[in-house]
């Protein structure tokens, strides 16, 4: 009995993380086309519910009516299962992400190695769904996803390190208090910047998006998808890059800390604080794909290996210094 | 306890499968993806007995970075064919003895790591490495890696660095012919000397030359 009891409230709990992330992520796409459409003097989505907010609603309804079309030639078990993967992993892991001080699902001591597994994991989706379409363009657009991911987690890691040489734990909590004095965006400000570039290419977002290039690959490895299974590639896409934005402003934005530590701001709950940071990030990364243009293959993989990974070095190397020198390495 | 022991006994189980599924599957493609379960369930064995700082780096490294480099070879070659006609050839029986050999010397090893663990049970108390609840597995793990085992710490490292250069020296090769942008350039090209007017001359036209 001890161990129903021990689900039933765990699953409670995960009900109330998941759908509000579900539904912001449906509101999200929603603000996604809005902004590109502000950038471009169009109005956007604005004719189902009030400001069109419940046009994501409407497509998702249109999605789960549609039929799924699997290819007579694909590996079915496979191309079935890519976009569950994708999903899956796109929500385990806000399992970690800390909303308050104590409102937080699990507090795992090696919580920001926890999403980094997560997030390279979610190359998977991408290879298997591409591989599985037995088709040219799906299998291009998940080669190149895969090589792309993998080089940008590459500096992603790096500047974590860089994080945590501050912080002295691997807690994502203990991350958002360490930054109580400072938020590590000031001193670490040539890192954040790198993580958010990374963070675009590790989600595929324009100006990064090669593996989904609609001028050269149709849709990439999503070609082949229809129905719900590809409404499930585009949720796992949107809730990923949720995720990144979470994570940035974790790392660098004082996650749910607020701005200054005064009596009106202090009383609104950390919650609102971090999720108002994300939506911030968020319309950044929106911003982003309205302006910059489509980056070739090449100068993709030269901004990853021969600039970012570098830069991240050298300033790992630098943040370890000067806290040795100044003697402001974190006591454990 | 006994959920603990029905997870464990899931995880290895899955492990245990998938890992005999990487060596049965005929697709070449699908043993990868096994391979991966495989990793991911030990792993999760690795949480479960605390080590959950290995476990995430072995979801990271394995997982995240090499199986993913492994389906980018196995994706790119045409394996499957390959290897029927391998199979079909008799020059495979040459490999036979080889394979025995590195299969017996592994076998080996696992019985005297098994040995050890079943008759000298005190052997990891004989380390001074020191398993204490209060600080976390990471903080344990740099306490030894960074001080006792720094040298053997650093001659890994050295080895990775070589085995790297290595396989850079060995597949980079020089093309002929083949055009390459230049950021530099590019950049520091200059109105004067990008753009020319020439007199054409009627019916003679002129030379350019790059």
């Amino acid at each position: 009995m001890e161990y129903l009891d021990i689900i039933f409230q765990e699953s409670y709990k995960i009900l109330f993380l998941l759908v509000p992330v579900l539904v912001s992520v449906a509101m999200i796409v929603w603000l996604d086309r809005r902004v590109w459409a502000f950038v471009q003097k169009r109005q956007g989505p604005n004719v189902v519910g009030p400001f069109g907010l419940l046009q994501s609603l409407a497509d998702a309804l249109k999605y789960i009516f549609k039929e799924i079309i699997i290819p007579a030639s694909s590996n079915k078990v496979i191309f079935i299962l890519a976009p569950i993967i994708t999903m899956t992993l796109a929500l385990i892991a806000w399992a970690v992400i800390p909303f308050g001080a104590q409102q937080v699902l699990a507090d795992i001591n090696v919580g920001i190695l926890y999403i980094f597994a997560v997030s390279s994991l979610g190359v998977y989706g991408i290879i298997m769904g591409g591989w599985a379409s037995n088709s040219k363009y799906p299998f291009l657009g998940a080669i190149r996803s895969a090589a792309q991911m993998v080089s940008y987690e590459v500096s992603i890691g790096i500047i974590i390190i860089n994080v945590l040489l501050c912080v002295g734990s691997l807690n994502l909590n203990d991350i958002v208090i360490a930054q109580k004095e400072l938020w590590f965006v000031i001193p670490l400000f040539p890192m954040f910047v790198i993580f958010f570039i990374s963070a675009l290419a590790e989600t595929n977002r324009p100006p990064f998006d090669l593996p989904e290039a609609e001028a050269e690959l149709v849709a990439g490895y999503q070609t082949e998808y229809s129905g719900m299974m590809y409404a499930m590639f585009w949720l796992g896409e949107y809730a990923n890059i949720l995720l990144m934005c979470a994570l940035g402003s974790i790392l660098f934005l004082g996650g749910w800390l607020s701005p200054v530590d005064l009596y009106p701001f202090n009383l609104i709950p950390g919650a609102i604080w971090l999720i108002f940071k994300i939506l911030l990030l968020f319309i950044l990364f929106a911003l982003v794909k309205a302006i910059v243009p489509r980056y070739r293959y090449d100068q993709l993989m030269r901004l990853g290996w021969k600039i970012f990974l570098p830069l991240s070095l050298i300033y790992v190397v630098l943040t370890a210094s000067f806290l040795f020198y100044f003697n402001l390495l974190p006591v454990i | 306890m006994i959920a603990h022991a029905i997870f464990f006994y899931i995880f290895s189980i899955i492990a245990i499968v998938s890992a005999i599924m990487v060596t049965a599957s005929k697709n070449t493609v699908h043993s990868v993806f096994f391979l991966i379960l495989d990793f991911i369930s030990i792993s999760c064995l690795f949480i479960m007995i605390g080590a959950e700082f290995l476990g995430m780096i072995m979801l990271i490294v394995y997982v995240g970075a090499v199986a993913v480099l492994f389906l980018f070879v196995v994706m790119m070659l045409n394996v499957a064919q390959q290897k029927n006609q391998w199979f079909l050839s008799k020059s495979s029986s040459r490999h036979i003895p080889i394979g025995l050999i590195i299969s017996a010397i592994i076998f080996f090893e696992l019985i005297i790591v098994v040995g050890g663990w079943k008759y000298k049970p005190d052997l990891s108390n004989s380390t001074n490495i020191s398993f204490s609840n209060d600080i976390t597995n990471t903080h344990s793990l740099g306490l030894v890696l960074y001080t006792d085992y720094i040298h053997i710490f650093q001659i890994s490292g050295m080895i990775l660095l070589i085995a790297m250069i290595g396989a850079i020296v060995l597949t980079f090769r020089q093309r002929e012919g083949v055009k390459k942008q230049s950021y530099i350039k590019q950049i520091s090209r200059e109105r004067s000397e990008g753009v020319e007017v020439l007199e054409v001359p009627s019916n003679r036209g002129v030379k350019i030359d790059d």
